[in-house]
């Protein structure tokens, strides 16, 4: 006999919507959506669909990989950060790069003026990744690196570094960022027009297919479009659609869909509902999986795993209290961790402020080792699983996030809808609608629009940005470029622009470039030369 | 009141701005935007060509104060004389250091947008 409910009449309750739209209901029992899924009793980690996870025995084996965001400055204190971070317990590195470096300009730039280190380390020749990196093993610790539109420019640094220290390519892991799609969504470091920006995309994939076959070129980021305003059932289907996109361009080279899906991986977001994020995470595993086995007919079981990163949440810390962003991240770590992540990275209190203090980074790190040691959130898989309203709620947004996919191929694609602006149009009136909703009190936040509270003066220690820092990294770029070969130099960039006249991989002439110390502001200069600049639609 | 929106430098985070967009428009505001990366001269000569009432910057990267008195001296130099404000991750003490280059009001980090469409509103040409 199936368990009944008993409704109280008398009691009156507020209907419950999550931001993805779907209702709540007080109670989920043995009933409805939760049979909807035939399989569901059978469904286990490591097997196909994956909507428990990707490995069997997950954290009982191995937790999540801790990589906090880290650089600033020069590459030099950037160094002194990472090793502060890896001595602390840290298992990879999650690379920043300041905006003059993810914008393709070297640090003398006109354009650069104030921007030099200041939200991120400058990176100018292969000779700063030395730096960087010094004494860090890249066998043991794994190196992510945020960039997008210069992104092949510092990936070719990476491999170059990696080669010149003796480390096989063929073994060489780590992963970029390098979704430039999503740029033009959010985040705004694009460069290229989007036809040019996406086959510079499809270039890494198609060499690291090749040559660097356990390197993740592309980290897929669900997160940007989602702190622009999207839903979190539109943060999956926008980034899906956006995973397909740079899949079908891959494949249009020849080269097989198994070669490089099992290397594509994710970013997402975690703010908002607990449970709506669990469940878009288990769903999006499940729906990815399928996407990839039905419509791609992939053979590997690893070219059906949704891999992620998750833990940050921007959008929903807070100016206010700010305090009360450590308790925010340590509930995104939570979900994160019961949500089966591969990689966990989490803001810090003060990132509505200022980029991270060593203190707030350190209670950022000590937040999710508290969790892994103290809370015993590694000793069994997916513990959610089973739950009547989790399981449910899996169900409905696997069917949403189909829906809202559906909408994209129907409106011609989300490589269309990016270069005429329209899914920025619909994600910025989204971003409006949540400010008003916010402003209105429908959406409550702590300390905002409740339980406020009159603030001394300076709540938060500022990271102070390091001027002489970045005049020293002008110097040693001027030095550089004094005593670089630079009649070899002049040739590897036209060789470049010869490439991209040609249209050919791009790759191996920008490592070539990157290895004779040629800048990333000469080389991406050089393909705007053939490529042209980005014009970005007006919307909003 | 007509408004020109602006984003200069290399900060390509646009979400607030566009919500002031949505709002001011929503308060029979007409708004120009300038899109993402502007150099602060191409700012001047958007204001030249579209003669707003206001302008208004959105620097969300910590590079306000040298790109305030970037525009401080453009304006000059071409003599445009539209009073113009600025806003985005600025911290609370900065405040009267870019009221000194010539920003008629900066708006710090956790300003309401609902703040900055009345002081627009109330704005007397």
């Amino acid at each position: 006999m199936e368990p009944s409910v008993v409704q109280n009449k008398k009691e009156e309750i507020k209907n419950v919507f999550l931001e993805s739209g779907l209702e709540v209901k007080p109670l989920y029992t043995f009933t409805d959506e939760y049979k909807k899924n035939p399989d569901f009793k059978e469904e286990l980690p490591g097997q196909y669909p994956f909507t428990r996870g990707i490995h069997p025995m997950m954290y009982r084996k191995r937790p999540f990989t801790i990589r906090q965001y880290a650089g600033f400055a020069s590459p030099e204190e950037t160094n002194e950060r990472f090793n502060f971070l890896i001595k602390n317990g840290q298992t990879g590195l999650n690379v920043a790069f300041d905006l003059s470096t993810q914008c393709g300009l070297d640090s003398d730039d006109p354009r650069a003026l104030g921007e030099v280190g200041r939200v991120g380390m400058a990176i100018d020749t292969l000779e700063d990744f030395e730096i960087a990196f010094n004494g860090i093993d890249l066998d043991k610790i794994t190196v992510s690196l945020t960039v997008n539109g210069s992104a092949i420019v510092l990936i070719a640094m990476y491999f170059a570094l990696a080669e010149k220290r003796g480390y096989d390519l063929k073994n060489l892991r780590g992963t970029a960022q390098n979704d430039i799609l999503k740029e033009f969504i959010g985040r705004g470091t694009w460069i290229f027009p989007v036809d040019k920006s996406v086959k510079l995309v499809v270039d890494t994939i198609e060499y690291c297919a090749q040559h660097v076959p356990k390197y993740s070129p592309v980290s897929v980021c669900g997160y940007h479009i989602r702190e622009s305003g999207a839903n979190p059932v539109q943060e999956m289907a926008y980034a899906f659609c956006i995973a397909k996109a740079y899949s079908d361009e891959t494949m249009k080279r020849g080269i097989d869909i198994d070669e490089f899906a099992s290397r594509l991986s994710f970013n997402f977001d975690i703010y908002g509902n607990l449970f709506e994020q669990i469940a878009k995470f288990r769903a999006g595993r499940r729906l990815w999986a399928k996407i990839m086995r039905e419509e791609y007919q992939t053979k590997k079981e690893e070219s059906c795993w949704m891999r992620m990163i998750a833990g940050g949440g921007g959008a929903g810390l807070t100016k206010e209290q700010p305090e009360n962003n450590i308790v925010r991240t340590a509930y995104y770590a939570l979900v994160s961790a019961l949500s089966g992540t591969q990689t966990m990275a989490l803001c810090t209190y003060d990132e509505a402020f200022t980029i991270p203090t060593e203190k707030s980074a350190e209670i950022a790190l000590r937040t999710m080792q508290i969790m892994i040691k103290e809370m015993g959130i590694c000793d069994t898989v997916d513990p959610l699983g089973g739950s009547y309203y989790v399981e449910t709620l899996t169900n409905q947004m696997e069917a949403a996030i189909k829906k809202e996919m559906t909408k994209v191929d129907e409106q011609g694609g989300i490589i269309k809808g990016v270069a005429t602006g329209k899914i920025q149009e619909a994600v910025s009136h989204q971003a409006y609608q949540r400010e008003k909703a916010i402003q209105d009190g429908v959406i409550l936040k702590v300390g905002v629009n409740c339980f406020k509270k009159e603030e001394a003066k300076r709540a938060i220690e500022f990271h102070p940005y390091n001027i002489e820092a970045a005049k020293r990294q002008v110097e040693k770029l001027k030095r550089k470029r004094a005593e670089r070969n630079n009649e070899k130099v002049k040739l590897l960039l036209n060789v470049v622009r010869d490439d991209a006249i040609k249209n050919v991989n791009l790759m191996p002439s920008v490592i070539s470039a990157v290895k004779e110390y040629a800048t990333v502001g000469e080389i991406i200069g050089a393909l705007k030369e053939v490529y042209g600049e980005y014009d970005e639609p007006i919307f909003f | 009141m007509k408004v020109l929106l602006a984003k200069p430098g290399l900060d390509g985070h646009d979400v607030g701005v566009k919500v002031l967009a949505h709002a001011l428009k929503a308060a029979g505001h007409q708004v120009v935007y300038t899109g993402l990366r502007k150099s602060i001269e191409e700012i001047v000569q958007k204001a030249k060509t579209e003669n707003p009432d206001v302008i208004g910057l959105s620097i969300l990267s910590g590079t306000h104060q040298i790109l305030c008195e970037k525009m401080n001296a453009e304006m000059k130099n071409n003599k445009v004389n539209i009073p113009w404000i600025v806003g985005g991750n600025i911290p609370a003490e900065d405040v009267n250091a870019l009221r000194k280059t010539g920003a008629i009001e900066a708006f710090p980090t956790g300003t309401q947008i609902e703040t900055v469409v009345n002081y627009i509103s109330n704005f007397k040409k």
